[in-house]
């Protein structure tokens, strides 16, 4: 049983940025509930109020314009992973969507939740950085839009404000010859990364690596982006082995992972160094196979 | 004392009114307030989801839902799966093919079943595993469960 919370269900947003302005430092978003709910559960949170942004009209939804697709925060897990334009244009999102949680989790967990809870073991972060991704948080003075790489500021913190509300996340749409990749190793359902590797690329006309994103989960205070990793494969062709080797070598000497149940930090550099060169791979795979 | 709110949720196609405390849970709401027992608690972690009911046509972890979310939705529970004192082809699926042992994970692996075949009508035995991948049973290792729903998936008459 959670510890006592007032409760409110506004029906806009600038009403639940309202109720976030005047709660103070109490007031917290629900969403999805899937992270909130177990941690109020064990009593790890004691907001002393839930505004529950579920019936907020306009907040979910995926579409694609004006050279971005946007996605509304609310829109959850399930949705994402059953949407055709998320899995044919967009298939890093698609194999995370797909990984998070459990099917019942998927039904109610939204994207927004899983990027501004702030967990580095969710999966979402990794996959926005990788896409250079841009955050949209609504607050008492309006919209303001915040960089993927600028948002993670630590665990379980954001760079939201107190009495801001993620309410769409930005991607910029798809270019010819992208593709994505998600790789999580996991224990068991719903159990958190060992690790995981998103890794979004776009090849040249050489099949040369344009430009590369990679985001790494569970393996820091936060998501990281390799950047190291990404800056040496810039320029390099995609079937130079020894070129996307050394890729993975970087990605795991920026990974800094913790010795806990799922494993050693050693073993988890490992694992971070062979997702990182296979989610490329098959990245670049689709990059080919796509537009 | 926060301020208790009133709800009215569809339970099993009946409306039920009360006035509960924020904080209170979907599955004490049901267990408690409304004696549906049918739905279990198996760990109070969100992992296990022996509590699963649909709300809205979704499967979901009652223990994961604030019972004042589930304000003007309809749920469904293990209860509301029989209909005229006859057992559900699901249910029956699970008789036939042995898909329990101690039964307490029963609840919500009827519930998710049933979601997954609503969906889909003809699952493969990988869209099986998949579609109760997020219930946790201690006894059976899972295959006479998947046999009771592939039984129910080719005795559809509902």
């Amino acid at each position: 049983m959670p510890p006592s919370f007032e409760y409110v269900s506004p029906r806009t947003i600038s009403e639940a940025v309202g109720f976030l302005s005047s709660g103070g430092d109490g007031a917290k978003v629900i969403a999805g509930g899937q992270s909130l709910i177990p941690l109020l559960k064990l009593r790890l949170a004691s907001p002393s109020l839930l505004v529950d942004i579920n019936r907020i009209p306009g907040l979910d939804g995926i579409e694609e314009g004006g050279g971005l697709l946007r996605m509304g925060a609310l829109t959850r897990m399930a949705e994402v992973e059953a949407s055709t334009l998320i899995k044919e244009k967009y298939p890093i999102i698609h194999d995370a969507a797909g990984v998070i949680g459990d099917p019942l989790v998927r039904n109610l967990g939204t994207l927004g939740g899983n990027v501004s809870h702030g967990d580095p073991n969710n999966d979402m972060p990794a996959v926005m950085l990788a896409l250079g991704a841009e955050f949209v948080a609504t607050g008492p003075s309006g919209q303001r839009t915040i960089r993927a790489e600028q948002f993670f500021t630590d665990s379980f913190t954001v760079a939201l404000d107190h009495s801001e509300i993620l309410t769409e996340i930005r991607v910029p749409r798809r270019s010819p010859r992208s593709g994505g990749c998600y790789l999580k190793l996991e224990q068991k359902v719903a159990d958190f990364a060992i690790a995981a590797v998103a890794v979004q690329v776009r090849l040249g006309e050489a099949w040369e690596c344009e430009d590369v994103g990679i985001g790494l989960t569970a393996v820091g205070p936060t998501a990281i982006k390799a950047r190291r990793a990404e800056q040496w494969m810039r320029g390099r062709k995609v079937s130079d082995i020894q070129a996307v080797r050394e890729l993975g070598r970087l990605a795991a000497e920026e990974s800094s992972p913790a010795t806990d149940i799922r494993g050693t930090a050693a073993y988890k550099k490992q694992v971070v160094r062979l997702l990182a060169t296979r989610a490329f791979r098959k990245a670049c795979e689709r990059a080919r196979g796509g537009l | 004392m926060p301020s208790k709110i009133p709800i009215a949720v569809t339970v099993n196609g009946n409306r039920r009114q009360a006035v509960v405390e924020p904080r209170l849970l979907l599955v004490h709401f049901l267990r408690e307030d409304l004696g549906l027992t049918g739905t279990h608690v198996g760990c109070d972690t969100s992992n296990c989801s022996a509590c699963a009911v649909l709300m809205d046509e979704r499967v979901v972890k009652s223990c994961t839902v604030l019972a004042v979310q589930a304000d003007g939705k309809n749920i469904l529970t293990v209860e509301g799966l029989a209909e005229g004192g006859r057992l559900h082809a699901v249910q029956q699926a699970f008789l036939a093919k042995h898909g329990l042992q101690c039964g307490f994970c029963t609840p919500g692996m009827l519930m998710s079943a049933y979601a997954l075949l609503r969906e889909n009508r003809h699952p493969t035995n990988d869209e099986i595993r998949k579609g109760i991948s997020g219930n946790i049973c201690r006894c059976t290792g899972y295959a006479k469960i998947v046999e009771s729903v592939e039984r129910a998936a080719r005795n559809r008459n509902w």
